[in-house]
């Protein structure tokens, strides 16, 4: 590599979406409810639309409670007991929505794979983790248990865990909680799956060792093509890995552009919300920009941000603002933008 | 200015349990720790998990008897006192608040322990409460009724009821979504204004901590490496895992990151350090004198107030 690349190249090579790619998923109306009190039901994910392609990365953010971890579960088949799917998932080419258990069990692993917060709720506490990785590989891939361990092995040494023949026999406490993470990964790659769900992978983890997981992933990608639908409720973080990005507020969609038009023209008052309460160490304030309130608690009448808006009026109170593409790729739900 | 705590020569070693035939073994959380904490300051103490952060912050609440060395108060703080007056706010707002009391009780609490009537402390609960910016009846409800943010001022209501002089506040945000991070940070910045009080902050990422301290101490595996002012440690970090550690925040003006500048390897076990300067199994400056010599807090090159552990410090 030449030694001084200026940052703009950087910033603009890095963001470029993934246009002349295939489509993975597309996900259309996906909405999501659970029977609430009273027989009311509440409903968590509201018509979402979207789209990853072949090895890219789409990243998605919002607050907690804004229904990430919901979708994610959607499109693996693992949503809780009693709720409510409505709309349509496509996975190359497949309609998961008619999908019989078999199929899901199938498709996940296989097909789509996905990394928690917290890898100790993935993961078996009292088998070693090399045999984890190994009856996962037994399962979908057919070896024969010698083999699969065997290459349980090379899994763990492609995320860069040292000493991986050691590793293999720990159990999954006896790791730190960045190899912990890397194991997760090496597992959820163990039947090379065409798409990642990633959701807070690093979120519990110094900056540290969440740079370094960051770069795992970008380099996976670079080897292997894996697209990766990637989740945090921070900003900053999904702009290291992502090539898209879709932000959420209480179970909607309400932007979705390529992430260099997102930060470079954030439209949505939340958005821009969002980007404003990041601490900036190049710019200390004594006073950080907040949104005031939470996303908790009932949701306001007409557009679903309007009691935390500061741009909100009479209308945005009365009717939900649709979806529309405002610029090529860039699209926002908002009465106030043209 | 006036020292409030100073720390001086501090190390802290935990016995652990060889096992059965096994030699008993030393993990030395903290090693030859001096700085101090000035009135009305804030300082923060930054570096990975197991560097000894929260080690270094139960030492100073008294929750942890130092092995060797000194923790001085000054004469703000009533000199040698067992009630010293240093209250802790906790990382995880979910499980340190009791959730069968009601959230008045709770925040009186450390009231109650100098027996002050009932009345009076809800009454003191319920200023408090208002301080923090939450709702009017909130001391009558309980914790499961609301979210991370509004528990951690709850949290935060609670140190401050009894008036201490210093808050130890161990990573107190990292368990809330950035958007409430901020909403926490200028509710310390404005405690701040309208009260004489030091915070000890701890976190192990130092885009939070620019916001809110005067001066940093970096922490790593029980060892000083730095102590600048703010202005200082971010416009000229010197030492190396400073450099490393201000890499690593994450930031929206990068773009898409490119691969391979993230700080390598993991931090070692505190049972066998490094010899040396225990850095060197990371830095990518290391030579041989590092693997051979304890590196000495000197002043930065020009820069008398930075003090850097390192042979080649910037
Ligand atoms: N009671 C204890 N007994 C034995 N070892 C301990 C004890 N408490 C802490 N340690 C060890 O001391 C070292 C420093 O721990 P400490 O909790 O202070 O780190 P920290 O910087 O707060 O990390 P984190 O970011 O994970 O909270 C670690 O290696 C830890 O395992
Ligand atoms: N099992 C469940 N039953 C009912 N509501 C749920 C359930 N799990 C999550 N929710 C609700 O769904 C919404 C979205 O949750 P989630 O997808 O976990 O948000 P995020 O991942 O963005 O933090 C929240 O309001 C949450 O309370
Ligand atoms: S529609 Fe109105 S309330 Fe909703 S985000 Fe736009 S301006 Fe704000
Ligand atoms: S003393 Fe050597 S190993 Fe330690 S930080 Fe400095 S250059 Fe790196
Ligand atoms: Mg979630
Ligand atoms: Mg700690």
């Amino acid at each position: 590599m030449s030694v001084a690349t200026p940052a703009l190249e950087v910033v603009g090579a890095g963001h470029v979406a993934q246009p002349d790619r295939p489509r993975l998923l597309r996900v259309s109306s996906l909405s999501v409810s659970f029977p609430g009190a009273e027989g009311r039901e509440s409903e968590v994910v509201s018509e979402l639309s979207y789209e990853i392609a072949q090895g890219e990365t789409l990243g998605v953010v919002g607050e907690s409670g804004c229904g990430k971890t919901m979708t994610s579960l959607a499109i693996m088949g693992l949503l809780p007991t009693g709720a409510k799917v409505s709309g349509s998932i496509e996975f190359d080419g497949k309609d998961l929505t008619a999908f019989s258990s078999r199929q899901w069990r199938c498709h996940r692993g296989r097909d789509v794979a996905m990394v928690f917060q917290e890898p100790m709720t993935a993961m078996n506490p009292v088998m070693k983790v090399g045999q984890q990785i190994a009856e996962v590989l037994v399962k979908h891939e057919r070896l024969s248990k010698r083999a699969a361990f065997g290459r349980a092995v090379e899994l763990l040494a492609s995320v860069h865990i040292p000493s991986p023949e050691r590793r293999a026999q720990d159990y999954p406490h006896q790791l730190s909680g960045g190899m912990r993470q890397r194991a997760m990964i090496a597992m959820a790659l163990a039947c090379r799956p065409k798409l990642l769900v990633a959701d807070e992978p690093t979120t519990a983890l110094d900056v540290t060792v969440q740079a370094q997981i960051l770069d795992l992933m970008l380099e996976l990608q670079e080897t292997y093509g894996t697209a990766i639908q990637f989740i945090s409720h921070n900003l900053a973080v999904v702009s290291e890995v992502a090539h898209r990005i879709m932000v959420m507020y209480s179970g909607r969609m309400v932007e979705y552009a390529p992430a260099e038009d997102l930060f470079a023209n954030p439209l949505h008052p939340y958005t821009q919300g969002l980007i404003r309460t990041l601490p900036d160490i190049a710019q200390p304030m004594a006073e950080l920009y907040t949104i005031p309130g939470s996303v908790g608690g009932k949701r306001p009448s007409g557009c679903r941000f309007s009691n935390r808006c500061p741009l909100a009026d009479a209308r945005c109170r009365e009717a939900e603002p649709a979806l529309r593409e405002v610029m090529p790729s860039h699209h926002v739900a908002c009465f106030k933008v043209n | 200015m006036n020292a409030l705590v100073e720390v001086d020569n501090l190390n802290l070693h935990f016995p652990i349990d060889g096992g059965f035939f096994k030699e008993k073994l030393t993990l030395r959380a903290l090693t030859d720790v001096s700085f101090s904490v000035e009135e009305d300051e804030t300082l923060a103490i930054v570096g990975e998990s197991g560097s000894g952060k929260t080690t270094l912050g139960y030492a100073i609440s008294g929750l942890l008897t130092p092995t060797s060395g000194r923790i001085k108060f000054g004469a703000a703080l009533g000199g040698h006192s067992q009630d010293r007056p240093v209250q802790l706010v906790f990382q995880d707002p979910f499980s340190a608040l009791d959730p069968r009391m009601m959230v008045g009780d709770i925040v009186a609490e450390p009231l109650r322990l100098q027996g002050v009537s009932r009345a009076e402390r809800l009454q003191q609960a319920d200023d408090v409460l208002e301080q923090v910016g939450l709702p009017a009846e909130s001391a009558r409800r309980y914790p499961h009724e609301f979210s991370g943010g509004q528990r951690q001022r709850i949290a935060i209501a609670r140190a401050l009821i009894a008036k201490p002089k210093l808050i130890v506040a161990d990573e107190p945000l990292s368990a809330l979504d950035v958007s409430i991070q901020s909403q926490i940070l200028n509710l310390l910045n404005k405690i701040k204004r309208d009260r004489t009080i030091s915070y000890l902050f701890i976190s192990h990422d130092l885009g939070v901590v620019h916001h809110l301290a005067d001066r940093v101490v970096v922490l790593y595996l029980g060892r000083i490496m730095e102590i600048a002012s703010r202005q200082d440690l971010f416009a000229t970090p010197s030492h190396p895992y400073t450099q490393a550690l201000l890499e690593s925040v994450p930031r929206i003006s990068r773009g898409r990151r490119k691969p391979g500048q993230a700080l390598k390897g993991e931090i070692p076990t505190p049972l066998s350090p490094p010899p040396g300067c225990v850095f060197h199994t990371r830095c990518p400056r290391a030579q041989e004198v590092c693997r051979r010599q304890v590196p000495e807090l000197l002043p930065a090159p020009g820069r008398p107030e930075q003090l850097s552990a390192c042979h080649f410090k910037d």
